[in-house]
């Protein structure tokens, strides 16, 4: 099968630099809320209010780029009545979008509550929240990454990734948990990190749907809603078919 | 963890579970010149369902539909190997005991530029009754009435039976071909290119119309309109030098194909 990954040209040029510009659009965006995710976490752990409303107003931007890539794939999808590939592109494109966002809305989210634990004097950030984080960042970047090279086996990889982020997240949990039955006075700004956990934890979900949509672009198949083995299963079956039909 | 059910999304339409109309096996054919036009065609056209056929200039789309209505005897010289057989009586159309006339009857066809005859609107459509023999007037008016109707054309033709067929406009004048072709009762349709000398509006009425003729006639339909292919089709046909390249239903066709050479078409690609 010929994935949106194949670079054949279309007859018209013109119809290819749109899909090379939206491409480039979605990795723009990408990188800018792996950006913030990681920048909101800094702000957290290290209680930096300056850089945490840095975050905040650089949702500005995001948004922009959203507004953007939205109006790109209705002209796209108006005027090329784009077919196959080209189709699954504007269509992942269009879902993904919408994740990235809501990515940056959990940076946003991680961001506040640094803001509110900067402001309140609280001790510095007990359990820490910087693996996860990382954790959460690095699907974030594998996601996009996948997009940009087409990469159906880096999206396995986040979906993976998501099983060590949601035990990370649990972890914290538990601690918190134990910390404010243990120390009730510590209940105010506790809270505050239960939140921003939540937030790291969505946002890597947020992740795995983009990445989802990428397996879709490529192999024209719906991986929502399946579980991971049945997923790997029905990717890597397609591939073999793919190494067959291509020699 | 347990993965949560999948909804239900129904099953994609698959033509092992159609009934079928008619078939090609292995069906080659060769101009007089000697080309080989078409090199052995395995297609099958589910019954009461519109196949469309798309391919570039000179793919043998076309030839492929003029086999179905023995349209190639016209010419001295062409052959067929092969067989293309109709159901439910299995009757290979390619036999040269089988009469063509009677085939043409069974599955008539629409062509790229409506062609009516030099006659009245009403003869336009009375025409093919006559060939078979009915002379009966009632029958025949009755059988105009209900070509035309079904043809979407009745309305704007009923006070006006007996004018010459040339004063319609091109888009009423494809539908009283169709109307002309409905008039025999074909159980298959045959359609090459029939929007092609239309404008927007007349293009739309022609596919509106194969959509509802569609639960009573088998349709094949050749078409240089991607577009036109995917709106009407429920299996399509991708056809490249003389190959059937790909088969399948048309959602999965043009989301989804599976051969290269179908997706650098599609979208538009060099191969």
């Amino acid at each position: 099968m010929a994935g949106p990954g194949e670079f054949t040209q279309h007859f018209s040029s013109q119809f290819n630099n749109e899909l090379a510009n939206l491409r480039s659009r979605v990795m723009a965006m990408g990188s800018t809320v792996e950006k913030q995710l990681s920048d909101a976490v800094t702000a957290l752990e290290s209680m930096n209010e300056n850089m945490a409303r840095s975050v905040i107003g650089s949702d500005l931007q995001v948004n922009a780029l959203e507004i953007y890539l939205d109006e790109e794939s209705r002209r796209i999808l108006a005027r090329r009545q784009p077919a196959a590939g080209d189709l699954r592109l504007i269509f992942a494109v269009i879902k993904a979008v919408t994740d990235i966002e809501r990515i940056g809305d959990q940076a946003k989210s991680v961001a506040r509550m640094a803001v509110k634990m900067a402001e309140s004097g609280a001790p510095k950030p007990v359990p820490s929240l910087a693996h996860l984080g990382e954790l959460v960042r690095r699907m974030v970047n594998q996601a996009i990454s996948a997009f940009a090279g087409m990469d159906v086996n880096i999206a396995l990889e986040v979906e993976r990734a998501d099983i060590d982020a949601d035990l990370e997240y649990q972890s914290v949990m538990r601690q918190l948990t134990t910390l404010m039955s243990e120390d009730p006075r510590s209940v105010g700004w506790a809270l505050n990190l239960v939140w921003a956990a939540r937030a790291l934890e969505r946002a890597g979900d947020h992740a795995k749907n983009i990445s989802e949509y990428l397996i879709y672009m490529v192999q024209g198949k719906d991986v929502r809603h399946v579980s991971i083995e049945d997923r790997e299963r029905q990717v890597q079956s397609r591939s073999r078919t793919d190494d067959t039909s291509t020699t | 963890m347990n993965a949560p059910l999948r909804p239900e999304v129904g099953e994609p339409a698959d033509i092992a579970n159609e009934t079928i109309k008619a078939e090609t096996r292995a069906l080659s054919f060769y101009y007089g010149s000697g080309a080989l036009a078409l090199k052995g065609v395995n297609l099958q056209l589910a019954q009461h369902k519109v196949t469309a056929l798309i391919g570039p200039s000179g793919c043998g789309k076309s030839t492929l539909l003029r086999c179905f209505n023995r349209m190639h005897d016209l010419y001295a010289g062409n052959r067929y190997d092969g067989e293309l057989l109709l159901y439910p009586d299995g009757v290979n159309v390619l036999d040269p005991k089988v009469d063509p006339i009677e085939m043409r009857m069974r599955m008539a066809m629409v062509f790229q530029k409506p062609n009516p005859f030099p006659k009245s609107i009403y003869e336009n459509v009375a025409y093919g009754l006559r060939v078979r023999g009915i002379t009966r007037s009632g029958t025949i008016d009755e059988a105009v009435e209900r070509s035309l109707t079904d043809a979407a054309l009745w309305g704007e033709v009923k006070d006006r039976l007996h004018e010459q067929a040339y004063n319609l406009s091109g888009g009423q004048q494809q539908r009283l071909c169709i109307a002309r072709a409905l008039a025999v009762e074909p159980e298959v349709l045959l359609f090459d290119e029939p929007t092609s000398a239309l404008d927007p509006i007349a293009t739309a009425s022609i596919e509106e119309l194969i959509a509802e003729l569609r639960n009573r006639v088998t349709i094949l339909i050749v078409t240089h309109n991607m577009q036109q292919a995917a709106r009407v089709s429920d299996y399509t046909a991708f056809m490249y030098l003389g190959e059937l390249v790909e088969f399948g239903n048309a959602d999965e066709f043009f989301t989804n194909p599976k051969q290269k050479r179908t997706e650098d078409y599609i979208t538009g690609r060099y191969g």
